[in-house]
């Protein structure tokens, strides 16, 4: 992986940090709910391992197809999907459904898992994982056997994406609890969701244009 | 389509809430007891700079008649801010309006023009029945995953009732909320403890009971609800069941507090049999418990017989009959509604277990009749019922309607229709009506009024997940 495709991994996942809902807000209301910052900071692990979690899979099955396909089969496929995923995401008015407040650290690692897999996180790191050149076996350039080798690529995608969204959801997290307060949510809760479905659309576009 | 930045009426906290800007207009359950013409939801101008202030403005016909229209409430609320399932760029916009009597549910549009709320879907009384197997809903409240209504009735049997949940943007019914409800029968209202993942459910009756007007027998039988019902919210299962003892007949009305850190709430209770006095009681959790404390009695009013209803004249007395309660977002007031004597009484309960009366309004009453300053002449039939408090505290609305046949049974000579306003110290507490606001009688078109909304949200409306 070439340094501008970490730096876009790391983007992405602070864009992903960034959201609300994708678990800073969750740790606020925890802490403020206990009035413990050592309860906010002690949410943010779980969540940041579902969020791992949601992205890696993606990222290692792309990875790993795309070592083990000939051409430019998964980037086109990816594409679509992208896309699709996007235009759905744009077009439906339906928003992610969970009762319940008081969730154990396991459990809130799954709700970060189903929060992210939900709003197709690690779709957005296919642009940039079908772009990468993936290892390949020793003879051909495709192979099943080089498959492993791509899959750990994928993962080492996902984390570094992940280290960035841990890294810019505790800020956010503590920057809230302790100085700005909830009330910048009024004015700063962009609807990254609208946002972010137009980007899916955008880099499935970009990914079939560069790849076909 | 969603908005770009949350809702500007969602609020992350009660704090927050209560420096909202003030309502410029209310929303009005109306209907019509002879079921002749539609009912209605007027809309009342409540901007004390406006011409039309304390008028009706707006009005909505719905096309059948017979729903009697009774509680109401919006699509979304502050709940949407919630951080286990955020939903901040919907708009607070839909009024979702039950008929009480004909199961439909109304789906009323009020953003293109908020005086003239549009009628946008009809769900059929077919639909609660089918999908939910439920009748007779009633309370609305906006939920982190769906739109939540309380019913009192089954589909197609007396009961149980329940809770039935709307989809948040197609509004179908998706089906009874509860997966285990264990020997709960009797529903009347709800409300929830979010960020503890505790809902709240009230008794009562099934509609046979209440439908033709309260029945003595089964009221001194004590075959009315007399329980509160604490559920798992996440798991929707109940959990437990306090009964308030069977000499309290209906315990009506759920008033959590809005600070998420709390884990109290008040619910009234209409009469006690023994003597038919009122009460008002606290839901606290001790231990892992709940436990249901009464912290106010209000006693019942000697009278003569010859001034009381044939219902009445064997008791010799005037039940104060606490209909309905609504606690400030603040937590600090609670207000109660004596139907039957006709007064509202407010209350500082900072420490809920022990209410501090702070003010008191008399208006109508069995036998007080008591008029409104602004039309000193007209003796006044019905009492403070529905009651709404804006989001700062500073205003409080009634309306003074019960529900049809049981309005028929306390006022025999007709209820008439009237909404007051209040304004509130809200540093001291004390009340003082205002006399500029007084859309009563033919302002209705012969309706008669039951629960107010106000525009942007109210002390009822929304719940928090944030201190």
């Amino acid at each position: 992986m070439t340094a501008g495709q970490l730096a876009a991994l790391a983007a992405l996942g602070a864009f992903h940090g960034l959201n609300p809902a994708m678990g800073w807000l969750f740790a606020v209301a925890r802490g403020m709910q206990e009035g413990s910052r050592t309860v906010l900071l002690r949410s943010l692990p779980p969540i940041a391992a579902g969020h791992l979690a949601s992205v890696a899979i993606v990222a290692a099955v792309v990875s790993a197809t795309q070592s083990a396909v000939v051409g430019n089969v998964v980037s086109i496929t990816g594409g679509v999907l992208l896309v699709g995923f996007g235009l759905w995401r744009l077009l439906s008015e339906r928003h992610f459904r969970w009762a319940g407040m008081r969730l154990s650290q396991a459990q809130l690692a799954g709700w970060s898992f189903l929060m992210s897999s939900a709003h197709g996180a690690g779709l957005m790191l296919l642009p940039v994982l079908a772009t990468t050149p993936m290892p390949t076996g020793p003879h051909t350039a495709h192979t099943v056997a080089a498959a492993p080798g791509g899959a750990l690529q994928g993962l080492l995608a996902a984390g570094v994406h992940t280290v960035a969204m841990f890294a810019v959801m505790g800020g956010c997290a503590v920057l809230v609890y302790e100085f700005v307060g909830l009330k910048v949510l009024r004015r700063a809760w962009f609807n990254v969701d609208k946002l972010w479905a137009g980007v899916l659309v955008a880099a499935g576009a970009l990914t079939i244009a560069l790849t076909a | 389509m969603t908005r770009w930045t949350p809702d500007p009426t969602f609020y992350a906290s009660p704090r927050d809430a209560v420096q909202a800007p003030a309502e410029q207009l209310a929303y009005v359950a109306a209907f019509d007891r002879a079921a002749e013409k539609p009912d209605a939801i007027a809309v009342v101008d409540t901007d004390p700079a406006s011409g039309a202030y304390g008028t009706v403005v707006g009005w909505t016909d719905l096309p059948h008649t017979g729903d009697e229209l009774h509680h109401f409430g919006w699509n979304a609320c502050s709940s949407a801010l919630c951080p286990s399932a955020p939903h901040p760029h919907v708009e607070r916009r839909y009024l979702i309006v039950p008929g009480l009597r004909s199961s439909r549910i109304y789906v009323l549009d009020t953003k293109d023009d908020p005086r003239n709320p549009r009628l946008v879907k009809e769900i059929p009384a077919e639909d609660l029945a089918t999908k939910a197997g439920y009748s007779r809903p009633h309370t609305i409240h906006c939920g982190p995953d769906g739109i939540y209504v309380s019913a009192l009735g089954g589909g197609s049997t007396e009961g149980p009732g329940g809770i039935a949940v709307l989809d948040h943007t197609t509004f179908e019914v998706r089906g009874a909320w509860e997966n285990d409800r264990g020997d709960q029968y009797f529903a009347y209202d709800f409300w929830w403890h979010l960020t503890r993942d505790v809902l709240v459910s009230s008794e009562w009756g099934t509609p046979s009971m209440i439908e033709d007007g309260i029945n003595p027998e089964l009221l001194v039988g004590r075959k009315y609800g007399h329980s509160i019902h604490f559920w798992d919210l996440a798991k929707r299962t109940l959990v437990q069941t306090v009964d308030l003892g069977d000499q309290y007949q209906m315990p009506l009305e759920l008033r959590p507090a809005h600070d998420p850190r709390k884990e109290y709430g008040f619910v009234g209770v209409v009469t006690s049999v023994e003597d038919l006095s009122a009460s008002v009681w606290v839901w606290h959790r001790d231990n892992g418990e709940f436990t249901v404390t009464k912290v106010i009695d209000i006693p019942a009013e000697p009278a003569e017989a010859a001034d009381l209803p044939p219902a009445l004249q064997p008791f010799g007395a005037v039940p104060p009959l606490v209909t309905d309660i609504d606690l400030s977002v603040d937590d600090r007031f609670l207000y109660v509604s004596c139907w039957g004597t006709g007064e509202l009484k407010q209350f500082d309960v900072a420490d809920p277990f022990h209410p501090r009366e702070t003010g008191s309004i008399r208006l109508g009453g069995v036998t007080g009749r008591v008029p409104h300053p602004s039309a000193p002449d007209e003796r006044l039939a019905g009492g403070p019922q529905m009651v709404e408090i804006s989001r700062d505290g500073k205003r409080v609305y009634v309306t003074n309607s019960l529900y049809g046949s049981w309005d028929d049974q306390f006022y025999p000579h007709g209820v008439g229709a009237w909404m007051a306003k209040i304004d509130v110290d809200t540093e001291n507490g004390g009340m003082t009506l205002d006399e500029r606001f007084f859309p009563h009688g033919d302002d209705f078109r012969g309706l008669r009024v039951h629960q107010t909304r106000l525009q942007g949200g109210d002390a009822s409306s929304d719940s928090y997940c944030f201190p």
